[in-house]
């Protein structure tokens, strides 16, 4: 079992005739069930041409008719991304996954809030994130595959390489993942820690769960909260950013201590505070999480 | 993106935000005539730089004639200004804004952010104006109002309104004040700002309601829809190896301690730093070399590490992924090689081709420490400082060049543009 995508899923790439969307569609094609999983990309000026024999349909709604998609994936540069990701959530997609990095916040702002008022019931992941996989059965995104293994441990992070870190100790120590999911840096997204939680926690192919943060904002303290109150599964955690000093951005957008808020000190203190088993060594994530295996 | 408190009051001025008349000066002489051409009996000699807290470190002064205008002027201008944001070098006064004097009956504060959690701008008022928000924020948060404002709708008439009288502003005033928030707001949007901060916002002795300073951050993603705003950047006040590193689309931050990090990714940057810490070391820099590293690009980044002065020795942590490892391990060579490494240097690889990688670095023949993971790393590199204590004799001479490199361009460019806004008035 898994959360939000498995073999099953159909998956449009927007921004598949770009250079980055066509390097990373191969790659997750390449990867396990991906060959069956990815059957639409989206531009409107190439429609009727293919991708290395996917078709490309001019509007999302289009790829999702015609080849029954449901969950889309987007590589569209900054400045239109947040039309891309409206359009796919006006195609009423289930899942809509924005790697794009450098999308300016007001933009965000404005999609997000159509998607409230609207009801929306697509699910946003990102933006500026790695994505989501579910080894051994599909990747979406641009972690590298092979470094995952299937298995009954799940993974959400606001940062692509520490994701890789985390899930790189845990397969070195024979444990698999049922999913790990990259939420993205950027201050105003989709999917937080505690949406991910929810769904790990009624996952029954999930065992137990590595939440791993960074300094800045408060979702780390809300999933903290929440995980206190309603988690049935071990959680196991990271804050990096300690030695991060206030005001200075460390890369991500969201990545930043300001008001004397979002320290990670802080942070850890909340999660140990809620029972999160924390270290502070991030060498050792894949170790904390072994000792809360029964 | 920063800017300087003359610049954000003149965006201030374009969208309705009362401010104090001024003029914007870069030599004493130019302020003693801003004075006189400003007129009246009192003026505020203000220097520009971008921290915070600059009355407290004594930039900013009252002067009651001409003669005190240039006391006050000369003292100001040059000096190094060091407040709680500056850190203890401070940093060097190079422009003036001098305002005609107001008449304060009362300090407030107004401010506005993006809240992450409602996803929506928030204002932020009080009538504990003139303070360290902060501090009211930490102690009395019931005096901080606070809206949270719909991106459609925009800041109301009603919200406005309330929000001036929540804070105190008289009832003959609140009109005025209202207009003022919902031009703040304004401002807010349509630049793509991140932060707005009005600290104090005054209530005047005959009723007015008025930006006493001004300060705007802007949002780096959206900077491509914004030239003029762009065009107010002072690389001045910023980092030179900052921006020389940016040059590279290399995200570095300066830091105090001696172990020089390159790392691939933010998350994973911070967590580096964070193990150093862990076993006694101390970071020098926060360095992401992103997704897609060059040889060019990591020998740029070594260059940029080792014209800090402080670092004794480098640490290099690459999870490859999409980056192979044998690229890394390539550049990594051959920037050594080009910068004739004279510190210890510790690289750990993980991922997409680790073993090409190691091997790589193995028949180099250069003397890198070869780490197995982060905490090893970590340790290997702590180690190596202390081991080391004199500082290397050999060390390659790159900050002059990257100061005028990097400074020397951007500053013709700024007095350029500077020149022609003056022309202009």
């Amino acid at each position: 079992m898994s959360i939000l995508i498995n073999k099953d899923s159909r998956v449009i790439t927007q921004g598949i005739t770009g250079k980055t969307g066509q390097f990373h569609t191969r790659t997750s094609r390449d990867y396990a069930n991906g060959r069956a999983c990815y059957v639409a990309g989206v531009n409107p000026n190439k429609a009727g041409e293919n991708f290395e024999g996917i078709p490309i349909y001019a509007t999302v709604k289009d790829a999702k008719e015609r080849a029954g998609a449901t969950v889309s994936v987007i590589y569209v540069p900054p400045p239109f991304a947040a039309a891309a990701i409206w359009e796919a959530v006006e195609a009423d997609l289930d899942l809509v996954i924005c790697i794009t990095e450098g999308i300016p916040v007001r933009d965000m702002i404005g999609v997000r809030d159509r998607m409230r008022k609207q009801n929306r019931r697509t699910r946003l992941i990102g933006p500026n994130c790695p994505g989501l996989i579910t080894p051994g059965e599909l990747k979406i995104g641009i972690m590298p595959g092979h470094i995952h293994k299937k298995g009954r441990v799940g993974v959400v992070s606001r940062s692509g390489t520490l994701t890789y870190e985390a899930v790189g100790q845990l397969t070195e120590l024979g444990i698999g993942q049922s999913s790990a999911v990259g939420i993205g840096g950027d201050p105003v997204n989709g999917l937080k820690h505690v949406d991910v939680m929810k769904l790990f926690n009624d996952d029954p192919g999930t065992d137990a769960v590595v939440m791993i943060g960074e300094i800045g904002g408060s979702d780390e303290e809300t999933a903290a909260q929440w995980v206190k109150h309603n988690m049935k599964k071990p959680v196991v955690g990271f804050i990096a950013g300690i030695t991060a000093p206030p005001g200075k951005r460390m890369g991500h957008a969201g990545a930043i201590i300001s008001g004397g808020k979002g320290t990670a000190q802080e942070k850890l203190a909340v999660m140990e505070a809620c029972g999160i088993k924390v270290t502070r060594n991030p060498a050792e994530m894949g170790k904390t999480l072994r000792s809360v295996l029964k | 993106m920063k800017i300087h408190e003359y610049q954000g009051k003149e965006l201030f001025r374009k969208y309705g935000v009362a401010t104090p008349r001024g003029v914007p000066c870069f030599s004493v002489d130019e302020a003693v005539a801003a004075a006189q051409t400003l007129g009246g009996g009192a003026w505020v000699v203000k220097a520009q730089i971008h921290a915070g807290g600059r009355g407290k470190g004594g930039g900013v002064k009252l002067a009651r004639s001409p003669k005190e205008v240039r006391d006050v002027a000369s003292r100001i201008l040059g000096m190094q200004l060091v407040t709680h944001q500056t850190g203890p070098q401070g940093q060097k006064v190079r422009r003036l804004l001098v305002e005609e004097g107001a008449d304060i009956r009362k300090e407030l504060y107004v401010g506005m952010v993006v809240d992450r959690q409602t996803q929506k701008v928030c204002l932020m008022a009080s009538s504990e104006g003139g303070m360290d928000i902060e501090e009211v924020a930490a102690r009395t948060p019931e005096k901080i109002h606070k809206v949270f404002i719909d991106p459609v709708a925009g800041l109301t008439d009603a919200e406005a309104s309330d929000s001036a009288r929540k804070i105190g502003v008289p009832a003959a005033s609140v009109p005025e004040a209202a207009r003022l928030l919902k031009a703040l707001y304004k401002c807010f949007w349509e630049t793509d700002a991140s932060l707005a901060e009005i600290n104090p916002l005054i209530l005047t002795g005959d009723g007015r309601v008025v930006a006493l300073d001004a300060k705007l951050n802007f949002d780096d993603n959206a900077l491509f829809r914004h030239p003029d705003i762009v065009a107010m950047r002072d690389l001045d006040e910023e980092d030179p190896l900052e921006i020389e590193a940016s040059k590279y689309d290399l995200s570095y931050i300066s830091l105090d301690g001696e172990i020089g990090c390159m790392v691939n990714g933010a998350g994973l940057a911070m967590a580096t730093m964070d193990t150093i810490k862990l076993f006694g070391g101390a970071p020098a820099n926060f360095l992401d070399v992103g997704g897609g590293a060059t040889a060019e690009k990591v020998t740029a980044a070594f260059k940029i590490m080792l014209s800090n002065p402080k670092v004794t020795a480098i640490l290099v942590n690459i999870f490859g992924g999409i980056m192979k490892c044998d690229t890394i391990a390539e550049g990594v060579v051959a920037a050594a090689r080009e910068v004739k490494l004279a510190v210890p240097l510790v690289v750990r690889m993980k991922g997409t081709n680790e073993d090409l990688g190691k091997k790589i670095l193995k028949d180099s023949g250069l003397p890198i420490i070869s780490a197995d993971n982060m905490a090893d790393a970590a340790k290997k590199v702590v180690s190596a400082v202390k081991k080391k204590k004199k500082p290397a004799k050999k060390r390659i001479k790159t900050k002059t060049k990257i100061k005028t490199n990097a400074k020397g361009k951007a500053k013709a460019k700024a007095k350029k543009a500077n020149k022609a806004k003056r022309k202009k008035k």
